[in-house]
């Protein structure tokens, strides 16, 4: 039938314009990074069996974790405050009480021992030109070095809770460099309910202390991610998280460890926060369609009736 | 002094005809509005657009309730307050996002429906310089639409955009800082082009719509075939019951079906558009808020100007902008370069088939290139691309002048 030929020279140079300005156009603007799936491959195995009685006496004891962060799931505080912390080390040391769920063992292993090359942030960080990382390395508690840290990554698996919420991953992962005020979150948590005005800006300017701190470490200070969802591919997000210096060479932004459930678990926050619509449309959609389906029918009857006796 | 029954009820159809006409206007508007029988689905192009218009018309209502003009607060409001708080915003802002978009695709199969079957000609010039100036006024809408979430697109497009008025060697920065308000894009740039894209360019569009309709009423719809209709005679023979004799049709109910029942196929089209794929109306880049000391790396406006955008880019400052210019224009005088005395398809008519097509796949071509880098070969078939389509012009003058009488 004529018209559907004309139809489909109508759809193909449609479709022509479409492929051209979107998939071959963007697919040559922005380089191909290969998704390692969460493997770290550059990492080395943890080739020892961990005990993790032995390794919570470490994180306790010789390894000194202590002295910098908190685990308040077994009822450690932090030494001392976020905005106090931030003017020490440049940013807030995280709690370590879930890290366990969170992030990759091997990745863990490396932190302990080698801080900047598990980070990936050794172009920064360069011992020999006198610039330390501020987390300092484990040297050994006096055994097997590689025994020692397999047996505090097991503790921190011990202790770590089975569930884990989208929003509690954000915070330890991301949470204390990027704000999302879309969640009436800054670098600081939640922002509180205050009763009186003075109360709520002084705490906006220990926000803003805070920021100050961080700006001086990373450079520049962190995005706010409320849309970040929608302002990167899912590809592109989930590259840069797992090897930020893939996407951005020399960018300050630390490679972050994840394993594969605790990004989904990010990945999950952030579409919840800047994505919001996602499940509403997901159970909208098809029925606008069915409508139009159902509505286009009807049409096409009416039509078929009208010029029934036409031709 | 008019008659007036005194015994017509009020609201009554002969009460309102007595005042209003009504009877009149619905034969003149609707049912003995004559529309050729021979016609393909590309005729219900302009009623696809007038839906979509009205779609945009309703959710852009919508979406001003709580849109707010203001540089600090414009993004927020958009991606946060309509996006999260106002029940179905994300709803009607993808609507808008989408139609925006679609309507321009839309915008262009009509015009080259109208390229490709000779529509423009013998009578129907001031149906296409109408539809022409619907188009710029449209174009007009969309850009200043696409500064009001302020995001980084926003704001590099305006600062793009606007600086094109600097007349590139003429220098002409005044210009740009009173079209901007300002040294840069900032509030008064976003609440100058606020106002033009909630109130001056609807206005203007509605009116030229209307023109758009009024222009076609003497010449009348073109056919598939070109063919020159007695449109009276051919409507006696209609209502005389001879159906299948006349070569009309009257606009409603009989056309209408037709223009319904391709629009609920379109609008199967478009709502897939807005919940499943709407990535490709509203740029990731659009997101990142505005921020004047971080130009991103790939900056280009929306798929429906990137046509004219490549014409721009391959040139120097001076003749890129002269080339801009005139592929700008060049639409506006197609019935005065087309000296050919036929009417008809493209299929009929010889060397302007091949023109047409050359048009087609140069536009499209040049659409392609206007997105990617400009870089390498890319540069290259730009300025080929560009060079084709400037020649095009006086290709066409020729061709048509060598056209025999069909």
């Amino acid at each position: 039938m004529k018209e559907l030929k004309v139809l489909a020279v109508v759809v193909f140079f449609s479709l022509l314009v479409y492929w051209g300005v979107e998939p071959f156009a963007h697919g040559q603007m922005h380089k191909h990074v290969d998704s390692d799936k969460f493997a770290y491959s550059d990492l080395p195995e943890i080739t020892k069996e961990g005990d993790a009685a032995n390794g919570g006496n470490l994180v306790m004891g010789a390894g000194a974790c202590l002295g910098c962060h908190s685990i308040e799931s077994q009822g450690m505080p932090a030494p001392m405050d976020a905005g106090t912390a931030a003017a020490s080390y440049g940013v807030n040391p995280p709690d370590l009480s879930n890290i366990g769920a969170l992030y990759d063992e091997k990745f863990l292993a490396e932190l302990i021992k080698n801080p900047a090359h598990a980070l990936n942030v050794e172009h920064k960080f360069d011992p020999a030109a006198g610039k330390m990382h501020p987390m300092v390395a484990f040297y050994g508690a006096g055994g097997d070095i590689d025994q020692e840290v397999a047996d505090m990554v097991a503790y921190f698996k011990s202790i770590a809770p089975k569930e884990i919420s989208p929003k509690e991953a954000f915070d330890n992962a991301c949470g204390r460099c990027h704000a999302m005020r879309y969640d009436k979150y800054t670098q600081l948590g939640d922002i509180p309910e205050f009763k009186y005005e003075k109360d709520a800006l002084a705490y906006q300017i220990k926000v803003l202390e805070y920021q100050d701190h961080l700006k001086k470490y990373m450079g520049t200070l962190p995005p706010d991610l409320s849309m970040i969802i929608r302002a990167r591919s899912a590809h592109y997000l989930e590259t840069f998280v797992e090897n930020p210096q893939t996407q951005l060479a020399g960018t300050s932004m630390p490679r972050v460890g994840l394993s594969k459930e605790g990004y989904e678990k990010v990945e999950a926050y952030l579409t919840e926060i800047g994505d919001p619509s996602k499940p509403q449309r997901e159970a909208i959609g098809p029925w606008v369609l069915g409508f139009f389906l159902i509505f286009s029918i009807l049409a096409f009857l009416w039509k078929k009736h009208q010029w029934r006796d036409l031709h | 002094m008019a008659k007036f029954d005194e015994n017509a009820r009020p609201f009554s159809e002969k009460w309102l005809d007595e005042r209003l006409g009504v009877v009149t206007l619905k034969k003149v508007l609707s049912t003995e509005y004559w529309i050729p029988k021979d016609i393909n689905f590309l005729w219900a192009m302009g009623m696809v657009l007038a839906a979509t218009f009205g779609l945009l018309l309703i959710s852009g209502i919508f979406l001003l309730m709580y849109y707010k003009p203001d540089a600090a607060l414009a993004f927020d409001s958009v991606n946060y307050t309509i996006m999260t708080e106002v029940g179905y915003g994300w709803l009607w802002r993808h609507i808008h996002g989408v139609g925006a978009s679609i309507v321009f695709l839309i915008i262009y199969i009509h015009m080259f429906t109208g390229i490709y079957y000779g529509s423009y000609k013998k009578g129907r010039e001031m149906i296409w310089i109408s539809g022409m100036l619907l188009f710029v006024a449209f174009s007009a809408e969309a850009f200043s639409g696409y500064m009001l979430p302020w995001g980084q697109m926003s704001y590099w497009a305006g600062m793009v955009i606007t600086n094109l008025f600097s007349g590139g060697s003429l220098e002409a920065y005044g210009l740009v800082e009173w079209i901007r308000g300002d040294y840069v894009p900032g509030d008064a740039f976003l609440t100058r082009f606020f106002m033009l894209h909630v109130l001056l360019l609807p206005l203007v569009i509605i009116g030229l719509i209307v023109l758009h309709f009024g222009t076609l009423r003497l010449p009348h719809v073109n056919n598939q075939k070109g063919e020159e209709i007695d449109f009276e005679e051919a409507a006696e023979l209609y209502k005389a019951g001879k159906k299948k004799e006349s070569k009309v049709i009257p606009f409603n109910p009989v056309f209408l079906s037709k223009d319904v029942f391709v629009m609920g196929v379109y609008f199967i089209l478009f709502f897939y558009l807005v919940f499943y794929h709407f990535d490709f109306a509203m740029d990731p880049v659009n997101f990142d808020p505005a921020d004047g000391l971080k130009t991103p790396p790939h900056i280009y406006p929306e798929w429906y100007f990137l046509w004219s955008y490549e014409i721009l880019r391959p040139f120097n400052k001076d003749l890129g902008l002269i080339a801009f210019g005139i592929a700008q224009i060049a639409l506006f005088f197609l019935p005065f370069i087309d000296r050919s005395p036929n009417v008809a398809p493209a299929h009929k008519r010889g060397l302007f088939n091949i023109w047409f097509w050359v048009l087609l796949v140069d536009m499209i071509v040049l659409t392609i290139l206007g997105k990617l880098p400009p870089e390498g070969i890319y540069n290259d078939l730009g300025l080929v691309a560009a060079i084709v389509f400037l020649l095009l012009g006086p290709a066409l003058f020729v061709i048509t002048k060598m056209e025999k009488k069909i």
